[in-house]
């Protein structure tokens, strides 16, 4: 911790960076919040710790950020893929973020708890892909039953009128108020087609009709594209099960057009390429 | 009193270039087909954003076809081959939230190909017919019906 506290401070002083998005100690003890360093001075309050679950990168595309000098971020393995996956959307430039790379040893599930947040299962990233300078030790991380995968798996062998029931009866507890969107790093459009009055694509009201609609719109708008933070679970008041479904769809772009979102900067986003080979069986 | 029998209600979207010319060709060249079809005309099939078929179903759609250029014809080079990348994804994620994907019916046909539109659109009505009502949307219609 101390060494990210000087590091941060030299940044500042010298001049590398204009801010530090990092993690403070939040209200709650044991709870961290996400912090914005502007002087030396403010360096003091950094934390690191598993509570730091929160995915900052949210915070590049923002407008009190963007394109206003570079901008010093500490970021976990997961929240390096968002940099790299807004890098390669071309919504931020490389040039501008410095990345304080930190090695991880998992997030806690929540507050108070000991068990591992589920993104951290099968993290690929403890040790970030890609950091101008890389702190913090890799430890032993327990071993944990992936339910999630195992609950993916269980959909295959399910019939269509079960699914139905099962994401009916989750989006039933859907109120719309768009936390899932407000955290996701990669949900940056300045007017979201949710909120788009003339024509209502998504009826705002919360029943079953418009929670499908903004769920599949959601969801299908992450394809390919999502970073697996669960930021928008973790955020969501109604506990509806969204990593599923942005898991499923990484596990499609993977399979079909061998794709992972957030790897590498020089790589095209999924949808915005094609290949002439791409599968076609299902067009007539 | 005779039965009424269930007359499916298709929508579709086509791209102004290839299948909106080969409807017109159909049209032209005296071709028979039934009109339980709705066509809109968008400008390529890239056009089309899934949450149109989301709508339609919304909207009361037992079906809806998507139909443009072959690859390697579109009017803007690559529209086609961004919209089929997008299609593979959005039917897997219908199927994995238990939508019935089946009612919707992807096909490329040509400025030139009049008979294969009236072909594939008899063939999506048929396939509709068959399946019946979409249930699962009109039973959440019913249930609310709001902005109307």
């Amino acid at each position: 911790m101390n060494e990210l506290r000087q590091l941060s401070k030299d940044l500042l002083q010298n001049g590398t960076v204009k801010v530090i998005i990092g993690y403070a100690e939040g209200t709650t003890p044991g709870r961290t919040k996400p912090f914005i360093a502007r002087t030396p001075e403010d360096t003091d309050k950094f934390v690191f710790n598993k509570h730091c679950v929160n995915n900052l990168a949210v915070y590049l595309t923002r407008k009190e950020y963007k394109g206003k000098g570079t901008v010093g971020i500490v970021a976990k393995g997961c929240d390096v893929k968002a940099i790299v996956q807004l890098v390669q959307e071309n919504q931020i430039n490389k040039d501008d973020i410095y990345i304080i790379g930190m090695n991880c040893n998992g997030a806690a599930a929540d507050f108070g708890k000991d068990t591992l947040a589920v993104k951290c299962i099968h993290c690929t990233v403890r040790t970030p892909h890609l950091y101008h300078t890389l702190l913090g030790t890799i430890d032993e991380m327990p071993k944990q039953e992936d339910d999630h995968l195992k609950m993916i798996e269980k959909f295959d062998a399910m019939t269509s009128e079960e699914k139905w029931a099962f994401w009916e009866a989750e989006f039933e507890k859907c109120v719309k108020c768009y936390a899932c969107r407000q955290t996701c790093p990669m949900c940056y459009c300045e007017k979201c087609i949710a909120d788009k009055s003339m024509p209502r694509w998504i009826e705002s009201s919360a029943h079953t009709r418009g929670n499908f609609a903004w769920n599949i719109i959601r969801a299908f708008h992450l394809s390919g594209r999502c970073i697996g933070c669960n930021e928008c679970e973790r955020a969501c008041p109604a506990q509806i099960p969204l990593s599923l479904l942005n898991r499923k769809m990484g596990m499609v772009a993977k399979k079909e057009f061998d794709y992972t979102a957030g790897i590498a900067l020089d790589n095209p986003t999924l949808v915005g390429n094609y290949n002439n080979a791409d599968r076609e069986d299902f067009i007539k | 009193m005779e039965e009424k029998t269930f007359e499916p209600k298709i929508t579709a979207f086509v791209c102004n270039w290839c299948t909106y010319t080969g409807a017109d060709l159909a049209g032209t060249s005296r071709l028979k087909y039934k009109p339980n079809i709705k066509m809109i005309r968008v400008p390529c099939t890239g056009r089309i954003d899934p949450v149109f078929i989301i709508k339609a179903f919304e909207k009361g759609a037992d079906g809806v076809l998507i139909s443009g250029c072959h690859p390697g014809d579109c009017h803007y080079n690559t529209g086609n081959f961004h919209a089929r990348r997008r299609w593979v994804l959005f039917t897997e994620l219908l199927n994995y939230m238990g939508i019935d994907s089946s009612r919707l019916f992807f096909s490329w046909v040509s400025a030139s190909e009049g008979k294969k539109f009236v072909d594939v659109v008899s063939n999506v009505i048929e396939t509709v017919k068959a399946k019946g009502p979409f249930q699962q949307y009109q039973k959440i219609n019913k249930e609310f019906v709001l902005d109307e």
